[in-house]
């Protein structure tokens, strides 16, 4: 059997990745994507405390996580196609309208 | 730890995967005969006739100029993604064939071992089948935008669209069977049928008809087949998403059509048809239960060849209306009155 | 003996493609990578006896979320958002401490709290029907409150998304 550290491992450096993804690059679409790696880490924390403590209120908080997330991206990527459409920038440091 | 019955289990699933995946890959091979033939007398004419006997050899002459056609990778195109696309296409509908049922236990003869004639029997089968069968998109999607090409991008563009929407519609008409049959597991919703053609899901009146009416059209956009073949509409798209394919590569992506057609017609007669259910029930006569699958998907695989040499092609936005404004608040109206009836 | 090799044969292809979906240049790649991790997550679901969890995965998120991403970058012109470039330098901030923090983890991971014994692995699949009852009894308010953020979301993607403001 896999222990529970090993799966606990894996979701931890799939988070470091995405954080780093979020941390270095510019670009909206890669920064989302980043985002998604790191709900998809902690769903497999989740997933293996459900499966350890075999109690499945894990799963069902999986599946919300799941389905937000869904939500996120649609949103996100509305406002991606508004901001490319009025302004034409795909980098976060080109949107600085705000910036005194 | 490892012991001769685990190590002979393994050997079995290891056999059943590779007959099925063999018998997937020659399908195409017919199937491309058949069409062709059909086509031409639908429309008065014969046919491949040279090779062979009434053209019977067509298919292999046509295999054999698709292996030794020039392959041509368009200048600037995305080389890796641009090989790796007809793959993509081709695994997951291979992939399908995994949870489909094709018949139940046998005991083999000589012995007394039991065979089941099916590689796996999920307790999330039909959701494992959905979700597989959505990832050929994929295929088309980094085929179309790895070409380079303005029309192979369109092609793209228009067939993930088309592909997810109906998805969704192809989603709520197994939400229909699953509520018919109170199980995920696609064995045991043609269990949950078996006892002659009155216990069918197509039959399930008034609700089983409508059910496999969304289905069948559904199934129809998710193969990009007539009347909604917009991704390859030859009149506005020169090809759709493989228009600069050729050779081998071309013949994947029909490989992966032909077989994902396979796919279709074997989820229909799972979902609708009773499988391997004899439809005479008592009164059957000893054709084993597998003849009667092959036969119901091979009725199918007809349909589909006849509709798509009968009937126009649809516009895109006639297209987008059919699945958004009919045919999903028809699938809302009728999970309600399914789940009335099995209350 | 056999879990084990299939978990690290999916762990290693998940770092491997998470990886690459944050440095290579094209959005394209990056989301093909993005598809084989999320291939690889829903495997580790399958180890965790969650066959249900593993569907959705690839159902939702490889099969819609992920084809709405290409959707996008499709779309949108693709020749501009491969310019990126890498910054060098100004982003230390993440090089140094991402990794101080993820040792930090790593640390707590594999002491005393996480490796003690009451962490005994359910030998049974979670039947999806077990699943289906916690959801629409025990966690009937957030389904709804879920159901209701999604119509938000449908809702809002439109509108956002939408030519002009008539």
């Amino acid at each position: 059997m896999v222990p529970l550290t090993w799966f606990l491992a894996l979701g931890l450096i799939l988070f470091m990745i995405g954080a780093v993804g979020v941390l270095i690059r510019k670009n909206i679409i890669i920064m989302l994507m980043s985002v998604e790696l790191m709900l998809n880490s902690v769903n497999i924390n989740l997933v293996a405390f459900s499966h350890f403590l075999d109690n499945v209120r894990g799963q069902i908080f999986a599946v919300f996580t799941i389905t937000v997330a869904a939500a996120e991206v649609a949103v996100a990527l509305g406002i991606l196609i508004a901001l490319v459409r009025n302004r034409g920038v795909f980098s976060t440091d080109e949107i600085d309208t705000l910036k005194g | 730890m490892v012991d001769t019955a685990f190590i002979v289990e393994v050997i079995i699933i290891w056999i059943k995967v590779v007959v099925v995946a063999l018998v997937l890959f020659s399908m195409p091979l017919a199937l491309t005969w058949i069409e062709r033939k059909v086509a031409g007398h639908i429309q008065v004419r014969l046919g491949p006739f040279r090779v062979g006997p009434h053209g019977i050899l067509q298919a292999f002459a046509d295999m054999v100029k698709m292996l030794f056609k020039e392959d041509v990778i368009p200048d600037r195109a995305d080389r890796l993604l641009f090989k790796i696309a007809p793959l993509l296409m081709m695994v997951p509908v291979f992939a399908i064939f995994v949870a489909i049922p094709f018949g139940d236990k046998v005991t083999l003869p000589f012995t007394d071992r039991e065979l089941t004639l099916y590689i796996s029997d999920m307790n999330v089968g039909i959701i494992y089948v959905l979700a597989v069968s959505g990832l050929a998109v994929y295929g088309v999607i980094f085929g179309g935008w790895a070409s380079n090409s303005k029309y192979a991008l369109l092609g793209g563009l228009r067939s993930s669209a088309q592909m997810i929407s109906y998805e969704v519609v192809m989603t709520f008409a197994a939400v229909g069977v699953v509520m018919l049959a109170n199980s995920l597991s696609l064995v045991d919703i043609v269990r949950s049928q078996s006892g002659g053609f009155w216990h069918w899901n197509i039959l399930y009146l008034p609700v089983g008809p409508v059910w496999f009416f969304i289905f069948f059209i559904a199934g129809l956009a998710e193969l990009n087949r007539i009347p909604f073949d917009l991704p390859e509409d030859e009149g506005t798209l020169a090809a759709g998403y493989h228009v600069e394919y050729s050779g081998m590569r071309f013949a994947f992506f029909m490989l992966g059509e032909y077989v994902a057609m396979v796919s279709i017609s074997a989820l229909a007669v799972v979902l609708f048809f009773g499988g391997w259910d004899d439809p005479l029930g008592p009164f059957a006569f000893g054709i084993p239960p597998i003849l009667w699958f092959v036969a119901k998907v091979m009725v199918f695989i007809y349909i589909f060849m006849w509709i798509r040499f009968t009937l126009p092609r649809y516009r895109y936005d006639q297209l987008m209306t059919i699945g958004w404004k009919v045919l999903i608040p028809i699938s809302m109206a009728n999970v309600l009155v399914t789940g009335f009836m099995r209350i | 003996m056999a879990e084990k090799f299939f978990f690290l044969m999916f762990a290693v292809v998940a770092v491997g493609s998470a990886l690459a979906v944050i440095s290579l240049k094209n959005p394209v790649h990056s989301a093909l990578s993005l598809i084989a991790c999320l291939l690889q997550v829903a495997a580790i679901f399958v180890l965790l006896r969650s066959p249900f969890l593993a569907v959705v995965q690839v159902f939702i998120y490889v099969g819609a979320v992920m084809v709405l991403f290409l959707f996008v970058v499709l779309v949108l012109n693709i020749k501009k958002a491969q310019l990126e470039t890498f910054p060098k330098g100004r982003r230390w901030f993440a090089y140094a401490i991402v990794p101080v923090v993820g040792i930090e983890f790593l640390a707590v991971i594999f002491g005393k709290s996480f490796t003690a014994t009451g962490y005994e692995a359910a030998v049974e699949e979670v039947k999806v029907a077990t699943l289906g009852r916690a959801l629409f009894t025990e966690y009937l308010f957030p389904f709804e409150v879920v159901s209701i953020l999604l119509l938000a979301a449908m809702v809002g993607a439109i509108i956002m998304a939408k030519k002009r403001w008539d």
